[in-house]
Formats: structure tokens, C-alpha cells, sequence
């Protein structure tokens, strides 16, 4: 059977209401629950490198929100002065969304952490228990082997301690270069230095096993069969924690905290 | 339900499955299935794509011009895909993150096309429901029973829970590094397939060789 060119027309064009209706709607009133959940995915990691949520453990929406709004700070602050910006929402913010949008980013100083962009703002979070800061949260972000890894660390008050790394996303070799978000390794992160008396980042992934925090405070284990991604986590760690970084942050906050 | 109907949706799970026998969307069996959850919900996710393109397509079948029947079928496919990815991502969150582009990727798959082509058009809705639920079933089994083995033997575990415990983790079990790259699936989609074609021989194909075509005296092989 072949049709009239109009009646096949009208048909096409019947469908594609019907189809367009449809996929709109979905899109439409799935948006808020769907922008709800990146957010929550988003409270979740800094949870969990704030040890707020331990890795394991499943928490309800609700309870996700509660902590987050009882023990966290979100914070924004422009990141060549290192100066905090409260005409930012640090709610509505989003540091990745940021680092692609010309206007609110620009490019980065060449880097061994293969940052090519760089945001005007960042975002820091600030733990707060009972009143006290108990750490300060950084997005990390750098190119391992194949990809390129989000994480967070997690500095404790005196800004040199690390209490927390994660990465949460990576596609890094799946059982070698991938276990860097393994919680075992992140927790071997734990007590470890970020820098040294100086101030410049100088903690290392090794090549082998690191002693204890005590007296190697500047190693960590590498991972075995992983020697590049462990020198882009390396890299990546010492580009946000050095002066086109948070740097600048961080030393504002020295200031502010009077830590020498 | 009639002996006809039962077999539209029994065969595709093991007698014609469209992965096992006609080799159909392979792609998204080897991406997806290093877990048993996210092979659990893109089969699920099939599901609801193949069986509402099918029953769509069968319902407006006798009213669709042939001459722009395939665009028409794109654009259910198309709409049913962004759909389930919609649904995914408010439901589902961490698993959509994992699936990632693989629910979008529905859209290419052969098995979604080829039964719109293939069945829907030349049958009533109740038949081609049946036939979508039977062939989204038959690529579950086979995505489910590929996850089964890369997740217990690459990850020591089974729908996330550990099993055997890994040496990473502290347990004893050395995880198998193969397993959860694509090659992997690639293994076990062709021990699925001989063994299938062991239990039902009636699968194999014909022997075809390119020694025997230039034997002399056998010239009517060539034709």
C-alpha cells in the first residue's frame, strides 16, 4: 500500500506530536527528582570523605540531608585570591558545570596534573562538629592513565593532616589503576602530611609500600601495576593544593586561623 | 494462553535467543554486565523498550506507510529509550550513572529494530507484546547469566554483596583482573553459546568450510 504524500506526512507528523508529548512530559516532571538525586549523590561523597557516612552503610535521603546541614559549610571562594564570595549560592553551584562554561572559567597554567581548565570560583566545605571545624573539603580533579579522576580530600584543621581521600569517579584499568577507590587504600591516606614545613604539597604515592604515618608522613602505598595513575593522583593532589589550586585558599586560612 | 502464544514467549529465552543464536546486541552485553544489578536493569530497561515498540508498532501497523516505516519506528524506539533513561535517572540514580550511555544505546540495538521489522508489523498487538517480553527476556538471561560469573569470579561478589571475600578487602579470594574487562564477556558469551548448542544441536549452523569448497569433483558446494 502506498499512501498520498499528504496522508504520509500527516501521519509522520501525527507520531512526532505524540512522541514529543510524551518524551517532554517524562522530562518535565521527572526533572525535580532528578536534580534532587545529583544533589544528594553529591552530599553523599563529601559524607563519605568527611567519615560522616562510612563506606558500607546506606543512609535514607533524609538522613543524607540532615547531616549534611547539620556538619557542613559549604563555602565558595574565587580561586586565584583565595578569598571567600558570598554572592555565590554555594547550594545552586556546580565546580564541574563551572569549569566548562567560558564565561565563569578560564584556562589552566600548563600542569603535570593535566588540568585544562580552571573555575573562577571553587567550592570548599567545611566539617563543623559542635561547633569546631573538624576538617576542610576539597574537590581534586586530574588525568590518571586513561581518564581523568574526580575525588575529594579532606585536610584536617592545622590544613596539613589528611583525615580523607576519595575518588568517585575514574575510569581507570578496572582491579590495578582503579582501586584507587578501593576504601582500604583511601584509608591508608589517613594521618598522612599534605605538605611540608614550608607549605608546599609534597605528599607522594610511592612505587611500593610506604612505612607507617609516623615516620613517613609524605608516603603513600602505590598500587600495584598502577605506577601512572598513582603519579596522576600524585599530580593531581599537588596542583589543587598548590598556588592555581586552592592555594591561595588555604593560605588566606592560615591567616584567618593565625596557623603558621 | 495458547500453545502458539507461549511459544512466541518462551523460544527467544533459549531455543532462538537473540543473543546466543542471531548474535544480536552484543555491544551493550559486554558494557553492562561486570555487575548483576546493572545487567538486572538494563534488561529490565530492554524490557520496556522492546515490548512497547512492538505493541506500538503492531497497533498503528496497518495505518503506517510502508515507504517511511522505519523512521517511524526509530522515533517510538527513540521516545520509549528517552523515557526509561528519564525514569532511570530519577529511580535509579547510581545505577543510570552506571549504565551511563548504555540505556541511551538502546536505540541502536539491533534485537529493538529487528523485532519491530521482523514480527510487529505482520502481527495483531496481544502476539507482538508477547514477542517483545520473550526476546527482552532471552537477552536478560544471557546478560544476567554473563554478569552472574564476571561479577562472582572479577569481584567476589553477587548483586553487590560479597561473596568471596577479596584479598584487596582482606578476605582470601584473588580476583580474577580478566573478568572485569569487556574481553571477558566476549569469553563467556561463546561458552554460552556452545553450551547451548551442546544441550540443542539443532543450533548448530551447517558446516560451512572454505577447505571443502575448492575440493575438485565437488563443484556444486560453490554454488
Amino acid at each position: 500500500m502506498q499512501p498520498s504524500a499528504g496522508k504520509t506526512i500527516g501521519f509522520v507528523a501525527a507520531v512526532a506530536v505524540v512522541a514529543s508529548i510524551l518524551v517532554a512530559t517524562s522530562a518535565v516532571a521527572l526533572r525535580d527528582r532528578q536534580e534532587f538525586n545529583a544533589v544528594l549523590d553529591m552530599r553523599k561523597k563529601v559524607l563519605g570523605v568527611a567519615d560522616l557516612m562510612p563506606a558500607g552503610t546506606t543512609l535514607t535521603p533524609i538522613e543524607i540531608t540532615d547531616r549534611f546541614e547539620t556538619n557542613i559549610i559549604p563555602l565558595i571562594v574565587t580561586l586565584a585570591t583565595g578569598i571567600p564570595d558570598d554572592t555565590i549560592d554555594p547550594n545552586g553551584f556546580d565546580q564541574r558545570a563551572a569549569t566548562v562554561d567560558p564565561t565563569t572559567s578560564r584556562p589552566a597554567p600548563a600542569n603535570a596534573a593535566r588540568v585544562t581548565r580552571l573555575p573562577t570560583h571553587g567550592q570548599v566545605f567545611h566539617v563543623i562538629d559542635d561547633g569546631a571545624l573538624t576538617a576542610v573539603i576539597l574537590p581534586i580533579v586530574g588525568a590518571g592513565l586513561w581518564s581523568t579522576m574526580y575525588g575529594f580530600i579532606a585536610l584536617s584543621p592545622d590544613l596539613r593532616t589528611i583525615t580523607g581521600l576519595t575518588f568517585y569517579e575514574h575510569g581507570e584499568t578496572a582491579g590495578l589503576g582503579g582501586e584507587i577507590d578501593n576504601p582500604r587504600w583511601q584509608g591508608l591516606w589517613r594521618g598522612r602530611q599534605a605538605f611540608d614545613d614550608s607549605w608546599t604539597p609534597r605528599v607522594t604515592v610511592l612505587k611500593g609500600a610506604a612505612g607507617p604515618a609516623e615516620t613517613d608522613p609524605y608516603s603513600v602505598d602505590g598500587l600495584a601495576g598502577a605506577t601512572i595513575t598513582g603519579r596522576g593522583v600524585t599530580d593531581t593532589i599537588h596542583f589543587w593544593l598548590g598556588p592555581d589550586g586552592f592555594g591561595p585558599y588555604l593560605a588566606f586560612y592560615r591567616l584567618e586561623a593565625g596557623i603558621s | 494462553m495458547t500453545k502458539q502464544e507461549r511459544q512466541i514467549l518462551l523460544d527467544p529465552l533459549f531455543d532462538n535467543n537473540p543473543i546466543a543464536l542471531q548474535v544480536l546486541g552484543v555491544c551493550s552485553a559486554l558494557a553492562v554486565t561486570t555487575q548483576m544489578a546493572t545487567a538486572a536493569v538494563m534488561g529490565l530497561a530492554v524490557l520496556f523498550v522492546l515490548a512497547g515498540s512492538n505493541l506500538t508498532v503492531s497497533l498503528i501497523r496497518k495505518r503506517m506507510p510502508g515507504n517511511v516505516r522505519i523512521i517511524i519506528e526509530l522515533t517510538i524506539i527513540a521516545s520509549l529509550v528517552i523515557i526509561a533513561d528519564q525514569v532511570l535517572k530519577a529511580f535509579a540514580y547510581d545505577i543510570s550513572k552506571q549504565l551511563s550511555v548504555f540505556v541511551g544505546l538502546i536505540i541502536t540495538n539491533c534485537i529493538v529494530m529487528g523485532r519491530a521489522e521482523a514480527f510487529a508489523i505482520h502481527n495483531g498487538p496481544r502476539l507482538s507484546l508477547l514477542d517483545g517480553i520473550g526476546n527482552a527476556g532471552g537477552y536478560a538471561v544471557v546478560l544476567l547469566a554473563v554478569a552472574f560469573f564476571r561479577e562472582l569470579l572479577g569481584s567476589g561478589r553477587l548483586f553487590g554483596y560479597a561473596i568471596l571475600l577479596p584479598t584487596t578487602q582482606g578476605g582470601w579470594y584473588p580476583t580474577n583482573g580478566l573478568m572485569v574487562l569487556a574481553p571477558a564477556a566476549f569469553f563467556l558469551i561463546g561458552i554460552f553459546i556452545w553450551v547451548l548448542r551442546v544441550w540443542k544441536p539443532a543450533q548448530n549452523e551447517e558446516d560451512f568450510s572454505v577447505g571443502t569448497l575448492f575440493e575438485p569433483g565437488d563443484e556444486e558446494h560453490i554454488r
